[in-house]
């Protein structure tokens, strides 16, 4: 069967239908808000602007947050109460542990490398002639999916047996070094620390963009000042752009460790969560959603919520010191 | 081509000469050739992979899986025909054209649901008077920590089962077939962008000068009109960087289309196929280079294009949790 353009049309009017009556609603919520009554307070027209978001938020993520912590307290039905059970099952079990340690892994090793890369490269070609060109080469994997990028390092890693050709850079290249290739993503640990490179390679022009700015936005005065003390470059790097900028690239670890933590597409298209390489939102997914286990799965997302939470602590601190700093 | 400079206008080029960067002084310090290395290497290091994908996407079948794509330089020949079947050709099953559709029909309704939902939200929050206004903004702010997983096997049985309150039925199931599907993916990934959209509307919306809004209040304008015809014009380019981060999320994504749309072809966007692909067909390489390439071809050209736009979004959000 080829492709049938004529199938696709109750889809592209059901978009249009429901984006124009969308449309509708919020205009007409546009011109409620004003037939409203007049007071000090503003009631009626804030509920009128607030509503939308307010009834989806607190249907989507509030009732939702309070129902996965009841249900992981619950059997894998959601409706035997089972105590502390699925929490001692993640402790406890080896594949689960196992799974554990591969997200500290993961947080370990990917923010910090990837902010590592992201700053060592905007240094580098900061006001250089091909800046622009040079910043949207490593920028470009923000734009594509985890799943396309998972899919382009699948190919690096891609194995064929000694005897034939290789197709996968990486095997190539150790070939090419008189070495034997390898089944990359069939070895643990090594395949976990393979899957990570993802990430790093997916976030570096993230962490790079943000960092440019900031590295931009030091005074002049303080660089002059130091040039004036006579320090290298290397001096300068340590003891005047990284000071300057350390809010800024805290800001970038966190933000990368708090995605990290979720991170779900890249080992679900690379592996599978096979061969040792789960993480705990892909045996979430796995758990409530292939196995059944409802008990287990929202265990595991209290689990990683708990993980997120001091980190975005130390980033609103983080936020109120600088906003703090500026103001003064 | 560039003519030479004698114009009167040298201003900018100045004080950029001025006032370089602190940056640009640890640059030339670390002098030329090692620095430029490093910066071309990690460049290299990062074009490399995909561009290794986009050439094979290119290559006949048997040359894709018999040698590396680096032989393509010594024994160049190109072909469409992967594409060709990836996109229309082979069984129903196979045919990314479909997908390709569904991503639209997933991220472009989401992006506007989004948009125009957080800019009132955050209006509201912004500009409106009425007590418990803060404890609103840090609430909708700290949501944005929740991760997705926490709110999909609650929401996935509230549209499945509808909720029930004792006995009354205070929220019907959604029984949805057909292109209907769609409209619970549109909820979904509109609750998880709103957070983050709220958020990011209000930093440009509270920045807006008081006296306008205040002189607009004054003429009687009410806040429907304020917000139409005061406030909208002005935040155009907030506007434009969160519809393209919204919309590169929901073409993206793979969790949220995995969950609510299930993988039939009626509705399940690009990135659950190729998953699907990567996982069942590894070994078929002619298929997955070409399809990659499918599913990444409306995310580069808005990079590309609006790459501005998308800079400014994500610094404007770059303090998230």
């Amino acid at each position: 069967m080829a492709f049938d353009i004529f199938a696709e049309l109750p889809k592209l009017l059901w978009l249009v239908i429901a984006v124009a009556a969308f449309l509708a609603v919020i205009g007409v919520l546009l011109l409620a808000v004003d037939g409203g009554p007049r007071t000090r307070y503003d009631w009626w027209q804030a509920t009128c602007f607030l509503a939308p978001a307010g009834i989806l938020l607190l249907t989507g993520l509030v009732y939702p947050v309070i129902r996965t912590t009841v249900l992981s307290f619950h059997g894998p039905g959601g409706d035997t109460s089972v105590g502390w059970d699925n929490y001692v099952w993640m402790f406890t079990r080896p594949e689960i542990l196992l799974v554990l340690r591969n997200t500290f892994l993961w947080v370990i090793f990917a923010p910090v490398l990837a902010t590592a890369t992201g700053l060592v490269y905007s240094v580098l070609v900061d006001r250089s002639r091909y800046e622009s060109i040079a910043k949207s080469l490593l920028f470009m994997p923000m734009a594509i999916s985890f799943v396309g990028a998972s899919i382009i390092w699948k190919f690096v890693y891609a194995f064929r047996p000694a005897n034939a050709d290789q197709i996968g850079l990486l095997n190539q290249l150790l070939v090419w070094a008189g070495g034997e290739p390898r089944q990359w993503l069939l070895e643990g640990p090594l395949n976990t620390l393979l899957l990570i490179v993802v990430l790093i390679w997916i976030q570096a022009g993230f962490a790079m963009v943000i960092l440019s700015a900031a590295i931009k936005a030091i005074p002049a005065e303080i660089v002059e000042a130091a040039r004036i003390d006579g320090v290298n470059g290397w001096q300068q790097f340590w003891r005047i752009t990284l000071p300057s900028i350390w809010p800024t690239v805290t800001v970038v670890l966190i933000t990368i460790s708090v995605q990290t933590l979720k991170i779900f597409d890249i080992v679900r298209t690379m592996t599978g969560g096979q061969f040792g390489t789960s993480v705990i939102a892909n045996e979430m997914y796995s758990q409530a959603f292939r196995y059944g286990q409802l008990g287990h799965g929202s265990a595991l997302a209290v689990f990683m919520f708990l993980l997120v939470i001091p980190l975005v602590l130390i980033q609103i601190r983080n936020a109120r010191r600088t906003r703090e700093a500026q103001s003064l | 081509m560039s003519p030479p400079r004698t114009g009167p206008d040298p201003a900018p080029d100045r004080t950029a000469a001025a006032r370089p960067s602190a940056a640009a002084r640890v640059r030339r310090r670390l002098s030329g050739t090692g620095a430029s290395a490093a910066a071309i290497i990690i460049a290299v290091l990062w074009t490399l992979p995909t561009a290794g994908l986009l050439i094979s996407s290119f290559r006949p079948e048997d040359q894709i899986k018999g040698t590396g794509w680096w032989t393509f330089f010594s024994d160049p020949s190109l072909t469409l025909r992967n594409y060709e079947e990836v996109l229309f050709g082979g069984t129903s099953t196979r045919q990314l054209a479909s997908y390709f559709v569904n991503s639209f029909v997933i991220a472009l309704p989401t992006m506007v649901f989004v948009v125009a939902i957080a800019a009132l939200t955050a209006y509201a929050l912004a500009w409106m008077n009425f007590p418990g206004r803060d404890w609103i903004f840090i609430g909708i702010f700290a949501l944005q920590i929740v991760p997705l997983q926490m709110s999909l096997v609650p929401l996935l049985s509230l549209f499945s089962d509808g909720l029930t309150i004792g006995t009354t039925q205070v929220l019907p199931a959604w029984d949805l077939q057909g292109a209907f599907q769609f409209t619970r993916v549109w909820v979904a990934h509109t609750i998880f962008g709103l957070p983050l959209g709220v958020f990011l509307m209000h930093n440009f919306i509270v920045q807006l000068p008081k006296s306008l809004i205040e002189a607009a209040r004054a003429d009687g304008a009410g806040h429907g009109v304020i917000f139409r015809r005061v406030v909208l014009p002005l935040i155009v380019p907030a506007l434009v960087s969160l519809s393209i981060l919204q919309f590169l999320w929901g073409w993206n994504d793979l969790l949220v289309a995995l969950i609510f749309a299930g993988g039939s072809v009626e509705v399940a966007p690009l990135t659950v196929r190729l998953a699907e692909m990567a996982g069942t067909r590894g070994e078929e390489w002619q298929r997955l280079t070409a399809g990659a390439f499918v599913s990444m071809v409306v995310p580069l050209i808005v990079f590309f294009s609006l790459q501005r736009y998308f800079v400014r979004g994500l610094l404007a959000g770059s303090m998230k949790g």
